[in-house]
């Protein structure tokens, strides 16, 4: 890995960064997103349901990944860089399903 | 870049080396790798005899029964302090002194990434130490364990200010071993030599590696149960108030998701030491270098998933339990091919039986025996019966006495002569491991059969007659011995520091890049950057030769002559770690009757000196 | 833990004024990378477990306070007869998530602008200052209102650990702000160039992951009942 590297150089570290107009338009989603959220929020017979919690699980994790992507420039950078997030936000990820699970917050139930 | 001067004339008479700098400014502000591993390795030294003190005044106390050397308070802040001592002020910056000595010589750099941040690193540590360790001669040193079981630290159950130290003291060495991790991260994933792709990586280097993620990842979460705690102190919240429905298994679960990376932490840099003493002294390269990085890598990312089998009286149910048991035997594979390697390592080779490889040799063995017991530990239903006794004394004595500590005396041993030009002497060096290790084997084997008859840790006293009798006075024999070993050694560095300089580059016929510069090696390192062709450039047949930069008799070159531009020497990473400290260590008139408002105005003063003696720091260049 | 990031001595010196000589090169680095940059994302990693590790208490704690007020129901103090609301305002802190959200935007435009030599950095500074601010000043307005209505951080396990969890993102707000500040300085001295585009990167990035924090705590906090 660190060969390959060492024959670009320096270009891996200026990769292009996206446009002005990229970043306007994930604001708008990230903005969709959120009035999205919040308008949920708002139905009653949707926070009843089963689907309430997932979809905003789901929602926040993509607004998550759009900013990370993008603003953060993830997607356009060096590898490195992504290993060096995704690494620990795993280990962060496990570490809190373990803890729900061991003070009974989530629980798996095996089919009878 | 201010200091790049003109190329200098070669005098016909200068010296054979530049001149190092001298004197108690010139350490405080040394930017220099090399001597911020001699300042962690002095300064850890001397904890070490801290905490082995305070370990003797415990076997004094407990070698016979019904003893009244100290009280039963005195007897809690012993304990705690030794373990926090051993933990925080001793092995974990004793790893950090070869993190600095030897990561930047291992991957052929001129010096860490930051050395700066390397410099304030240090001195957080050193004032951290003073103000954890101090209060015990006041008699109000912590006194909650090293561990600090919440809610017996809350205020309800701990009133005094014993453990507000304990709290502020581990944040202040949280954020020295935090700023190092990041540090030495980059430091090995950015400055390599041409062509030392990660797989030519020395070994110690790797462990360091992992090492510094452990930290990344281990440390956040004991500072937020440190903050949970230092909140419900000062502050009054719920964290760990059971009565307002707090969970009393909370700091548990916290402390030791950081706990058990933590012990990872502590051994896997002796485990590297070891790994590049063995081989050196077997004429043979390292047996499975790949798996031996893999396993590495695996005992660091699974040290993530056991945290719960320290836990497993709490009763947290047969799933919990059943899962942190497999969890925990499968963390044995790993470390069992470290050992399997290390045999094969040696298995075949031209032994030398050094000081270092002896140390190196046994930490094979007594590892693999606190492993063992280890094992026993890992099946919930045998943990039962030894929880809290003197049996898992002696397992963690033997991996963190008998692993981390022997692992560094390999080091010290074998690094010496790199480190300062001189040799230990080699007869004494053996009094002093063989001391060593019948000592360690008599004081802590003896635990096993005391902790199995049912004596529990942390007691400060006992009845005869219950068969522990035998056990505890070998103990504290052993342990009386063990400072005897350690007089020796410290007789062995004086006499060396007493005779002259006469270590060449490659004393021991090591094989990696930090034995091709001179011993001790000049403030730039490399004369020449490195081109690096293979894991051991030493052990080449071709290009070996190219490779070494220093020969007995050669003269060494200064920095100016090379053209290699410095950093420059700068008091700023110690005087924001000194307002630090303060800032933090004020918040310890909180607690103190009638002085809140004092305490809270010198934090903020602290604070603003901090910021503003920061921002100077940024502002002026490194070079 | 913050002043690990500020310190980053700089790395980034080949070719600062082509004053190293070329056999020599000490601050050759194996990635071609800039150590800060390096160095940021290793915290930014860090920092994960540290949010993780209160995110995780709040989620534990929660629906385990023995007394009221509560986030999402009312409560009736059965001593006093005493009704309070739900706690939580999910308008105000909506206008306060779209502002923080917003003030990303901002960011890596200023950023955008830095690189591309278009002059408007500043103001997009500026703007991403304001809008930090902005958040800054919808926290303090939350935290009055709640102290008013009965919920203080010794309350209860809601209050200890929801104070917490969100003091702890408006102080890493407040470092952002205060960096973005100094960067504004330094434009409105000397003009931030191209070549400063990595400086602007270090606070960008670590202004978005305090931005991605909150997105976690406004779904897990406020959204789920």
């Amino acid at each position: 890995m660190a060969n390959a590297a060492d024959a670009h150089g320096h270009d891996a570290a200026h990769e292009h960064h996206p446009t002005a107009g990229t970043y306007w338009k994930v604001g708008i989603i990230l903005t969709i997103i959120t009035v999205w959220e919040v308008w949920a929020y708002y139905i009653p017979s949707l926070v009843a349901s089963r689907i309430f919690i997932p979809m905003l699980l789901i929602l926040s994790a993509v607004k998550f990944a759009i900013v990370v992507m993008f603003y953060m420039h993830l997607k356009y950078d060096h590898k490195l860089f992504r290993a060096l997030f995704t690494g620990p936000l795993l280990v962060a990820m496990a570490t809190v399903v373990g803890l729900l699970f061991l003070f009974g917050k989530v629980a798996v139930r095996l089919a009878a | 870049m201010a200091t790049i001067a003109m190329p200098g004339r070669v005098e016909a008479a200068a010296p054979a080396r530049p001149a190092e700098p001298t004197g108690v400014w010139s350490w405080i502000t040394t930017v220099d790798h090399k001597r911020i591993g001699t300042l962690y390795l002095f300064t850890a030294l001397f904890f070490f005899v801290v905490g082995g003190t305070e370990a003797l005044v415990i076997r004094l106390q407990l070698m016979k029964p019904n003893m009244g050397i100290v009280s039963a308070d005195m007897y809690n802040q012993l304990f705690t302090m030794h373990g926090t001592t051993m933990v925080f002020l001793v092995i974990m910056p004793l790893s950090a002194a070869f993190f600095n000595y030897l990561i930047p010589l291992q991957i052929g750099a001129r010096d860490v990434a930051f050395p700066r941040l390397n410099a304030f690193s240090y001195w957080v540590y050193a004032l951290g130490g003073v103000f954890i360790t101090a209060p015990i001669f006041l008699s109000l040193a912590p006194n909650g364990g090293w561990f600090g079981y919440a809610p017996l630290t809350t205020t309800a159950y701990s009133p005094t200010l014993n453990i507000d130290f304990w709290v502020i003291g581990l944040q202040i060495l949280g954020i020295s071993s935090l700023a190092a991790a990041f540090n030495f991260i980059t430091t090995i994933i950015n400055m390599r030599a041409p062509g030392m792709h990660l797989m030519r990586m020395p070994i110690f280097t790797w462990m360091s590696f992992v090492v510094q993620f452990l930290v990344i990842l281990a440390f956040p979460v004991i500072t937020v149960a440190l903050v949970f705690l230092l909140f419900d102190r000062f502050f009054g919240t719920n964290f760990y108030t059971i009565a307002a429905g707090a969970d009393p298994l909370l700091w548990q679960h916290l402390f030791w998701i950081f706990g058990h990376p933590e012990v990872y932490i502590l051994i896997l840099p002796a485990f590297g030491l070891v790994s590049e003493v063995l081989p050196t002294y077997s004429r043979k390269p390292l047996f499975g270098y790949p798996v031996m990085v893999y396993s590495g890598i695996l005992i660091g990312f699974l040290g993530f998933g056991v945290w719960a089998h320290h836990m497993f009286s709490v009763g947290m149910g047969p799933i919990a339990d059943s899962i942190f048991s497999l969890t925990t035997m499968l963390i044995a594979i790993p470390t069992g091919v470290k050992i399997l390697n290390w045999i094969s390592t040696m298995w075949g080779g031209q032994i030398r039986f050094t000081t270092a490889m002896l140390f190196g040799i046994a930490l094979v063995a007594l590892f693999t025996m606190g492993g063992i017991s280890g094992i026993m530990h890992s099946s919930a239903a045998a943990d039962l019966q030894q929880t809290d006794s003197y049996f898992v004394v002696a397992h963690f004595h033997y991996v963190l006495f008998g692993g981390a500590i022997f692992g560094i005396f390999a080091g010290v041993y074998h690094y010496f002569p790199k480190m300062t030009g001189r040799f230990l002497d080699e007869t004494l060096g053996k009094w002093h491991f063989w001391v060593f290790f019948v000592a360690m084997n008599l004081t802590f084997f003896p635990m096993h059969f005391s902790g199995l008859l049912g004596m529990p840790r942390r007691i400060y006293t006992y009845d005869a007659g219950q068969g522990w009798e035998l056990f505890n006075m070998m103990a504290s024999l052993g342990a009386f011995l063990q400072g005897a070993g350690m007089l020796i050694f410290f007789y062995n560095m004086w006499r060396s520091y007493r005779q002259p300089a006469t270590a060449p580059a490659d004393p021991w016929g090591a094989p990696t890049l930090e034995w091709t510069i001179p011993s001790p090696p000049p403030d730039y390192n490399f004369a020449k950057l490195p081109q690096v062709t293979s894991r051991y450039p030493l052990w080449d047949e071709k290009g070996r030769e190219a490779m070494i930069q220093h020969r007995a008799g050669d003269r060494i070159p200064s920095a100016e002559e090379l053209h290699i531009p410095m950093p420059k020497s700068t008091a700023k990473p110690f005087v924001v770690a000194l307002f630090m400290t303060c800032m933090l260590a004020s918040l310890i008139f909180l607690h103190v009757e009638g002085m809140a408002t004092v305490g809270i105005l010198a934090t903020i003063a602290f604070a603003l000196a901090m910021v503003g003696t920061l921002y100077s720091w940024l502002l002026s260049p490194l070079e | 833990m913050t002043t690990a990031t500020l310190t980053a001595d700089h790395g980034h010196t080949h070719g600062a004024g082509g004053a190293a000589t070329p056999e020599h090169q000490p601050h050759h680095t194996t990635l071609g990378l800039d150590h800060r940059k390096i160095a940021i994302w290793a915290f930014i990693g860090s920092e994960c477990m540290l949010f993780i590790s209160l995110i995780s208490t709040y989620l534990i704690y929660k629906g385990k306070s023995l007394v009221g007020p509560y986030p999402h129901e009312k409560w009736t103090d059965p001593n006093t007869g005493e009704t309070f609301n739900a706690i939580l305002n999910i308008p105000v802190t909506s206008a306060s998530t779209f502002v923080l959200l917003m003030s990303s935007l901002a960011m890596v435009l200023a950023h955008n602008a830095v690189i591309n030599r278009t002059g408007k950095a500043k103001w997009w500074l500026l703007t991403t200052i304001l809008l930090g601010t902005g958040f800054l000043g919808f926290q303090a307005y939350e935290f009055t209102s709640f102290v008013h209505e009965g919920l203080t951080i010794k309350t209860n396990l809601f209050g200890s650990s929801f104070f917490t969890l969100t003091g702890f993102h408006g102080a890493h707000v407040t470092v952002g702000v205060l960096w973005l500040c100094t960067l504004l300085a330094i434009d409105l001295k000397r003009g931030l160039k191209p070549e400063d585009g990595l400086i602007v990167d270090l606070s960008a990035l670590y202004w978005h992951f305090v931005d991605v924090v909150w997105i976690a705590i406004f779904t897990l906090v406020y959204l789920i009942p």
